[in-house]
């Protein structure tokens, strides 16, 4: 263990300046530090996918990802997607379509698809399947998540011109 | 039966044109879930809270030598290091036994061991520092001295009388045995065409809830009370345990469920770390926070199945089914676990085996054995994927001897929709099934005669598919015949408080608990519905001891049908309570009024006559203008537990259709189907949901889940890289379909349907790579289906 060391970065927007240990990880800081608990531990080794956040626009694992490591990054969790209102329709799916039930996963979850949804205008069910695969949902079985994606993915087209 | 004119009252009172039973709306509380806004225990944080890291045996089985924490207690930040001893004041041993479970004997289980540990992962000591990293680097100071003793880890030897014994006052390592004969077994295989056996192996597997268990307990010692928040399905029970073994009154204990990650069974039971976590709390006088990491998950939450079932079959040329017998074996780990034991999943195998079929013929052995590993207990659908994977198993086994379609040896067979209430032979009362509706629902929507056919075309290409089909039946809506009789504290009913508040909405307080099935949505559907009053004006409270009416919670798929009926009393007597109220304001009589959106209106054409929110107005704050006499009731309350059956049986039919690659010996999901018959709906689709999430729990078990042991006892893939659980990539779709035949001692006429999915899938999966290998002539009868399994079958390795 070594002494703490001042990250600075910004977290939904916000600027946060702050005194981590060097072996603190993302998840941890967000959480126990941020008090930002929308971020969920499932299974600390990567696994699980309940911790995603977003990191420069990328999503990663905050469990493998140390909390030094994003000095001067962009951090964004499932409270800043949300009071954006970036995911606003995605959620509304998620209710419609009753793709939750513990929601423990549902943020990770939400933020994986989301990603998806940016990068790809017309992803098809095996794709969506894919690229959620790496989040581990137990309740839901989840057909009802690639449900709510898919229609998310349909209606963003029927948005645009 | 007495229930049955109030019955038709109550349907037309739910049928009403703003009803919200049969609809689908969406749940209340998901809004905070995905918004990250939920308040998991593992989110929680208390003034002065420390945390616990526990530090646990690395060996299966071996005697504590010496426990030096001198090290340890010097680390920064670190309050406490204790022992079993130490906690031993503060806290009683217990026994996992019910005296129902005739013979069923365990040794009393400390918090954290004393002297010896039983399995690899048992707490030997108790870390608490300021924060858990700091436990955890405290944690690895502890010097623990272990002699290792020999560890029981093969059930199958278990009993051998070279076997140690693991806890020598109980004699011998056997926790519990059954025997059943019903019917003439002896001369029904005489009198069969053609007997079939094979032996059905079931891997040891675990519920792996994406939020681990966690509790934050607070002992004030100034109030002399215990707060307990804990992911629990069960709080009343938590908190009659915890009173008894810290030497506590009910009343000086609270439990408070927030948001659960996740609990199928994993959370409705109490851990020795759990207990030590609150009895750390009395002993070091602040609140402390324990939540298992995934490794702990793994080693410490309840495991379950690892059942061994030796199965034999008879049949006439007909396709008669003449007799059932099987001979189960079980390994439980070192204790049964407490309160609810760990005999109950092979009692429920006796119980369950056969339950379909119309035969009377039926012998049954079970024995439950000691060993050290992990505890194993009541996971989702407790003994339905052994009973049903063994009869559907057998059921295939025998159509395939005798040449005849698994579907139609079905049809012959299952018990006909016209013969209920009738009794399995086992003891079981079935009040109304519909096996054969769901059967012909079943084959409508696979198509089943359409996928013979290409799979006759497919495999022509060597391109192996296969069908499996099995059919189940499920326990729901246990009366007090579950734990209550053996003299568990585990309530069997539960009760609904509702209330007028003086805006006109309404607050209702219930004892089941919500862990993500749907509780709080069926509440408030229920409610809405009786009152005449839009969901969003109902608010549902649930979860804490202090706020709730007393009952059971939510488990063994009771939710809807226990907690719902006591709803819609409730509910009834709140309405029937407004309208008295209403009547006298409006100077007319309770039966010419309704109510309806939020207002009470005339019964005959449904013009608003006085808005709920302004007869609350006058009832809380102008009661001077009532008539007098007048005294209204804004809140009721009321209870109910089923009498007449001791259980709510449903029934059901799963199919899947899946693809075996014999060179690879991988398995490719391509669909699976669902009927089945819960009763009325309240939600279809948290019904659905519920079924989709559930199937997918077997597909794990059918495919991928295992908890290996090495021959010392050592969980070698005690984390999610290596214990693999269904991911998205290889789920199929699921079709669900209904028949609803509701049951008569209820006015909503629910049963459950939380364990249906969970119940047949594995069977489906199993007998569907059986009809895919049947080129083959490889048969398995062993889960998960790994792709080693298949291709040692198949002799390719």
């Amino acid at each position: 263990m070594t002494a703490p060391l001042p990250i600075s970065l910004h977290v939904n927007g916000e600027r946060v300046d702050a005194q981590v240990l060097p072996r603190v990880n993302l998840a941890d800081f967000l959480r126990e530090q941020l008090k930002l608990t929308g971020t969920h531990v499932g299974c600390e080794h990567g696994v699980c996918g309940a911790c995603t956040v977003r990191v420069d626009g990328e999503i990663v694992r905050s469990c493998l990802m140390l909390a030094v490591q994003t000095q001067g990054a962009s951090v964004e969790t499932i409270e800043g997607l949300s009071d954006s209102g970036e995911i606003a329709d995605l959620q509304a799916a998620f209710r419609d379509r009753n793709a939750l039930q513990c929601g423990f996963c549902t943020p990770g979850m939400l933020i994986a698809a989301q990603d998806l949804l940016k990068q790809e205008a017309e992803p098809d069910r095996e794709r969506i399947r894919e690229h959620l695969a790496g989040n581990y949902c137990r309740c839901t079985g989840y057909q009802a998540i690639i449900d709510a994606v898919e229609v998310t993915a349909q209606a963003r087209r029927g948005q645009k011109p | 039966m007495s229930s049955s004119p109030a019955n038709k009252q109550t349907l037309s009172e739910l049928d009403r044109p703003n009803s919200y039973i049969g609809k689908v709306v969406p749940r209340p509380n998901l809004e905070r879930l995905m918004q990250g806004r939920g308040l998991y225990v593992s989110d929680m944080e208390l003034p002065r809270m420390a945390h616990v890291v526990f530090v646990r045996s690395p060996h299966a089985h071996a005697k504590i030598i010496s426990i030096d924490a001198s090290a340890a207690k010097r680390m920064p930040s670190v309050t406490a290091v204790v022992t079993g001893e130490e906690l031993a004041s503060v806290i009683t041993p217990w026994i996992g036994v019910l005296s129902h479970l005739k013979g069923l004997k365990s040794a009393p289980q400390s918090a954290i061991a004393i002297d010896r540990v039983c399995w690899q992962g048992e707490a030997v000591a108790a870390v608490v520092a300021s924060s858990r990293a700091a436990a955890e680097d405290a944690a690895e100071a502890v010097a623990v001295q272990y002699k290792e003793l020999e560890a029981v880890t093969d059930m199958r030897t278990a009993l051998d009388p070279q076997t140690p014994v693991i806890h020598p006052s109980l004699g011998d390592n056997l926790a519990f045995e059954r025997n059943l004969d019903a019917g003439a077994v002896d001369a029904a295989f005489a009198g069969s065409d053609e007997i079939v056996e094979a032996d059905f192996v079931f891997g040891r597997h675990t519920g792996v809830t994406l939020e681990p268990r966690a509790v934050v307990a607070d002992w004030n010692a100034a109030e002399a009370r215990l707060t307990i928040y804990q992911g629990t399905q069960a709080p009343h029970m938590v908190q009659n345990l915890a009173a008894l073994h810290l030497g506590l009154e009910e009343s000086q204990v609270r439990v408070v469920c927030k948001d659960v990650g996740g609990s199928f069974g994993i959370k409705v039971h109490i851990y020795a770390d759990e207990m030590a976590t609150y009895a750390l709390s009395k002993l070091l006088r602040r609140p402390i926070k324990f939540v298992a990491d995934r490794v702990e998950s793994f080693n410490t939450d309840i495991h379950a199945r690892d059942h061994r079932c030796k199965g034999r079959i008879g049949v006439k040329r007909d396709g008669t089914i003449m007799a059932f017998e099987i001979d189960d074996l079980t390994g439980i780990g070192p204790y049964s676990m407490y309160p609810r034991t760990s005999a109950i999943e092979a009692n429920q195998v006796v119980n369950l085996i056969g339950g379909p079929y119309a035969t009377k013929n039926y012998r049954a052995r079970a024995r439950v054995v000691y060993q050290n590993k992990n505890v194993m207990c009541q996971y989702r659908a407790v003994g339905h994927p052994i009973a049903c994977s063994v009869t559907e198993g057998l059921v295939d086994l025998a159509a395939a001897k005798i040449g005849l379609d698994p579907v139609e040896i079905r049809r012959r067979n299952l018990i006909a929709d016209d013969a209920y209430p009738c009794a399995s032979p086992s003891g079981l009362r079935f009040e109304l099934l519909s096996h054969h509706a769901a059967m012909n629902k079943l084959m409508t929507m696979m198509n089943y005669d359409g996928l013979r056919a290409e799979q006759a075309v497919l495999r022509k290409k060597k391109i192996h598919r296969g069908i499996g089909i099995a059919s189940f039946i499920e326990v729901t809506n246990p009366s007090a015949a579950f734990y209550g009789v053996g003299g568990a504290k585990i309530s069997s009913q539960d009760g609904v408080a509702v209330r007028l508040d003086a805006q006109g909405a309404v607050i209702c307080q219930t004892s089941i608990t919500e862990q993500g099935q749907g509780s709080e949505s069926l509440t408030a559907q229920i409610v809405g519905s009786v009152l005449g009053v839009s969901m969003g004006r109902v608010r549902v409270i649930l979860g804490d001891t202090d706020q709730t009416p007393y009952g059971g919670g939510t488990w063994a798929s009771r939710g809807a049908g226990i907690g719902g009926e006591a709803a819609l009393q409730a509910a009834k007597i709140l309405r029937k309570n407004i309208l008295d109220v209403a009547a006298a304001i409006l100077q007319s009589s309770p039966s010419e009024l309704d109510i309806a959106n939020n207002a009470v209106v005339n019964a005959t054409d449904g013009a608003p006559r006085i808005e709920l929110r302004e007869l609350a107005r006058i009832v809380y704050f102008r009661p001077d203008t009532l008539p007098p006499g007048v005294q209204p009731e804004l809140m009721a309350t009321r209870h109910f537990v089923p009498r007449e059956y001791p259980f709510a049986f449903t029934n059901g039919v799963q199919a899947s259709w899946l693809e075996v690659d014999t060179d690879t010996g991988f398995v490719k999901l391509l669909k699976h189907w669902v009927v089945e018959d819960c009763g009325t709906l309240i939600n279809p689709q948290l019904v659905d949901e519920q079924i989709r999430g559930g199937v997918v729990q077997g597909l794990g078990a059918a495919l991928f889940e295992k908890c290996i042991y090495d021959e010392r006892g050592q969980l070698t893939n005690a984390n999610m890289a290596d214990y693999l659980v269904p991911m998205s990539g290889e789920m199929p779709d699921i079709d669900v379909g209904h028949v609803v035949s509701p049951t008569l001692e209820s006015e909503l006429g629910a049963k459950g349907a939380g364990e249906a999915g969970t119940a047949g899938a594995a069977a489906a999966v199993a007998n569907a790579v059986n009809d895919a290998l049947k080129p083959f002539s490889a048969t398995i009868t062993e889960i998960p289906l790994t792709p080693q399994v298949i291709l040692t079958a198949l002799k390719r390795i």
